[in-house]
C-alpha cells in the first residue's frame, strides 16, 4: 500500500483529537510560513508541487490563488464542504477523522493568499459534522492556532462554518458564493471570476476540501517530495470514493495513475455475486460512463488518461456497475438527479433537464419509440456548451454515452412508431 | 418571537458577516427558525426579513429553493432516503418501497400519528454505507447507515416508545 497523506486516521485513529494531531506533526507547516516565509513563498510552493484541484475541474491550485487581484481586501477563503456528487463521500471522511489537517491546511491558504476570514461552505445534511468542526474551531482558537497575531506574527485569522440547505448547484464554486451571501444558488456570469469579485465582491479563493487537507504535508515536506507521488502532470495521491457494485465499497487513497483495476479489483476485491463488470462512471454522474474493457480496467486514474480514454476523473467518485444492470435505466435515474438539480437560470439546462428526464421516464414506462433515441440526443446536443455553469454539460453525459456505448439496453424498451 | 428564545445565537450568527453584508445570515437564521418547530412559520419569515432588511418574499424564496427548509409542518420525524444511483445499486429502491409499506404510507406521505414523514433524496454522500437515510426532526439532522428493513423497523419503534415517554 502507498503512504497515506490525507487518511492518516487510518495509521493514527484518534488523529481527531488535536493533542495526538499535534504529536503527529501537527501546525508544524503552518508554523513554518507564518512569519518566516511571503505569501508568494508559499504560492510558489504549491505551485512547484504540481498541486490540482480536487473538487472535480482539476485547475493548479497555486495558479488558482495567484489570480487575486492584487492589493485589494479584505480578502476571503471559501471551502467547499457541500460534497454533493452522487458516489462522492471523500470530505465528509476527511472532515470526520483528520479536521485538523484540513484546518491547518485553511490556515496555511488564508496566509498564501493574504485572507483573514475562511467560510467552511458545509452542505447542510452534514448537520452534526458541522457541529464538531465548530468546536474544533473553537478549541483551535483557545489553544493559540487561530484568533489574533497567531504566534506572535502579524496573522490574524477567523474560520467560521457556513451551512447549506440542500442543492447540489451550490457545488458549483460561484453559485455557492452567491448561497454564502444569503442569496438563491444560481451560477454566476464569469468574468469577473472569484479571485477579482468573489464573496462579497472581494477577491476570493474557493477551495476543495481535500485540496486543502494537501498543504500541510506539501510545506512540511516540499514541493518535490509531492511531486515524486503520482503522474507526471497529475501529482499526489487522490481519494476514490468507490461505489456500486463492488464488494468493499469505500474511500481509498491512492496514487493519481492508479489503474481502475488496482482500485476495483484489489481494494475494493472486485464484483460480488460471481457478476462480470459492465460499466464504470469515473466522476459520479457528471462524466461519460466507460465500458469496462480489459483496455479501461489498465486505464491509470488521473486526469489525462481518463480523459484520454473519454471520461474524466472529475471528483473521482467510482460507481461500478455489474452485468445485471440496464444502462438505461442508470441513465433514467441520472436525468432524474439533474432535473431535480438544476437551478432553472439558464434556459437549455432547465428546459433540457427536463424533457430528457421526462423522455427516459416514457421510456422506463415502455411508451418509448425509437425516435426517442434522437430526441434525446438533439435535446443533449443543445445543452453542451451553452450554459454559465457545468452542470448543463454534465447533465448529458451519462445519457448520451449510455446511447453511445449499450444501445441495446435502451432498445429493448422501445418500439417502431405507429 | 424568535428574538425573545434566542438573543444571543443571533447576535453570534450575525457576528460572522459584514455588517454590509448580513443577509448573508439568512441561512443559519431560517435553521433557527425551522429547529422550534419543525418549519418555518410566516412569523418567522417576516422576523428574519427585518432583522436583515429583506423583504418577506425575498426570505420566503429561499426556502422553496433550498431542499431542506419547509414552510409547512410535516411529521414530527422526516425520514428521508437516498435512492440515488450509487444507493439503488445497493437496493436503496427496494428498501424504499418496504420501509413505505411498513409505515403504511406512499412516498411523500405521513403517518397518521404524525410521526413519521417518508421522502425520497438525492445523494446524501454516504454512498458506500447504502441504504441509509436521513432522519429530520428534533434538533437537528442525524444519519442512520448500512440499513435493513429489520433495523429501520427498530428505529421507528424506539423513537416511537422514546415519545411515548417524554
Amino acid at each position: 500500500m502507498s503512504e497515506l497523506i490525507l487518511f492518516r486516521h487510518l495509521d493514527i485513529p484518534d488523529i481527531n483529537d488535536l493533542d495526538v494531531y499535534l504529536a503527529n506533526g501537527g501546525f508544524k507547516g503552518l508554523r513554518e510560513i507564518v512569519g518566516k516565509k511571503s505569501p508568494q513563498e508559499v504560492v510558489d510552493i504549491v505551485k512547484a508541487s504540481g498541486l490540482r484541484g480536487r473538487g472535480g475541474a482539476g485547475f493548479p491550485t497555486g495558479v488558482k490563488w495567484s489570480f487575486l487581484t492584487p492589493d485589494v481586501f479584505p480578502r476571503y477563503v471559501v471551502i467547499n464542504a457541500d460534497e454533493s456528487e452522487p458516489g462522492a463521500f471523500k470530505d465528509r471522511e476527511i472532515m470526520e477523522r483528520n479536521p485538523y489537517q484540513l484546518l491547518e491546511g485553511i490556515a496555511i491558504c488564508c496566509y498564501a493568499a493574504q485572507a483573514q476570514t475562511a467560510y467552511i461552505y458545509c452542505r447542510g445534511e452534514f448537520w452534526d459534522l458541522a457541529k464538531e468542526l465548530d468546536e474544533k474551531i473553537a478549541e483551535l482558537k483557545d489553544r493559540g492556532f487561530l484568533g489574533k497575531k497567531l504566534f506572535g506574527e502579524k496573522f490574524d485569522l477567523e474560520i467560521y462554518i457556513h451551512v447549506g440547505a440542500g442543492a447540489y448547484i451550490c457545488g458549483e464554486e460561484t453559485a455557492l458564493l452567491e448561497s454564502l451571501e444569503g442569496k438563491l444558488g444560481m451560477p454566476r456570469l464569469r468574468p469577473p471570476f472569484p479571485a477579482a469579485e468573489g464573496l462579497f465582491a472581494k477577491p476570493t479563493v474557493v477551495n476543495n476540501v481535500e485540496t486543502l487537507a494537501n498543504l500541510p504535508p506539501i510545506i512540511t515536506r516540499g514541493a518535490d517530495w509531492f511531486r515524486s507521488i503520482g503522474t507526471e502532470k497529475s501529482s499526489g495521491t487522490k481519494i476514490f470514493s468507490l461505489s456500486g457494485h463492488i464488494a468493499k465499497p469505500g474511500n481509498y487513497e491512492l496514487p493519481l495513475g492508479t489503474s481502475f483495476r488496482e482500485l476495483i479489483y484489489d481494494n475494493g476485491n472486485g464484483i460480488p455475486n460471481g457478476n462480470a463488470i459492465k460499466a464504470i462512471l469515473p466522476a459520479g454522474a457528471s462524466a461519460p460512463l466507460l465500458p469496462a474493457s480489459e483496455e479501461i480496467l489498465d486505464t491509470g486514474m488521473d486526469y489525462e488518461s481518463v480523459s484520454k480514454a473519454g471520461s474524466q476523473l472529475g471528483s473521482a467518485s467510482i460507481i461500478v456497475m455489474d452485468e445485471t444492470v440496464d444502462i438505461s435505466w442508470v441513465a433514467y435515474k441520472t436525468t432524474k438527479f439533474f432535473n431535480h438539480e438544476s437551478c432553472g437560470k439558464c434556459t437549455p439546462c432547465r428546459e433540457g433537464t427536463y424533457w430528457m428526464f421526462n423522455v427516459m421516464q416514457h421510456i422506463k414506462n415502455g411508451e418509448g419509440t425509437f425516435d426517442d433515441l434522437a430526441t434525446l440526443n438533439s435535446v443533449a446536443e443543445s445543452i453542451v456548451g451553452k450554459c454559465l455553469c457545468a452542470l448543463g454539460d454534465f447533465s448529458t453525459m451519462a445519457l448520451t454515452s449510455g446511447i453511445e456505448y449499450f444501445q441495446e439496453d435502451f432498445n429493448a424498451h422501445l418500439r417502431e412508431k405507429v | 418571537m424568535l428574538q425573545d428564545n434566542h438573543a444571543t445565537e443571533i447576535a453570534q450568527i450575525l457576528e460572522r458577516y459584514p455588517q454590509a453584508s448580513k443577509r448573508a445570515a439568512v441561512m443559519p437564521l431560517l435553521f433557527l427558525a425551522q429547529r422550534e418547530v419543525g418549519f418555518i412559520s410566516r412569523d418567522a419569515i417576516n422576523e428574519i426579513a427585518g432583522l436583515l432588511d429583506l423583504d418577506p418574499t425575498d426570505v420566503g424564496s429561499l426556502i422553496g429553493y433550498y431542499t431542506l427548509f419547509y414552510d409547512k409542518p410535516g411529521g414530527k420525524y422526516r425520514i428521508q432516503i437516498c435512492t440515488d444511483l450509487p444507493c439503488a445499486l445497493r437496493g436503496a429502491e427496494k428498501f424504499s418501497h418496504e420501509v413505505c409499506e411498513m409505515l403504511n404510507i406512499q412516498v411523500g406521505e405521513t403517518t397518521e400519528d404524525g410521526f413519521f414523514t417518508l421522502e425520497e433524496v438525492m445523494c446524501l454522500a454516504a454512498c458506500d454505507r447504502a441504504p441509509l437515510f436521513q432522519v429530520q426532526g428534533k434538533g437537528g439532522i442525524q444519519y442512520h447507515e448500512n440499513m435493513t428493513l429489520e433495523s429501520t423497523t427498530a428505529f421507528i419503534e424506539s423513537i416511537r416508545e422514546q415519545d411515548a415517554n417524554e
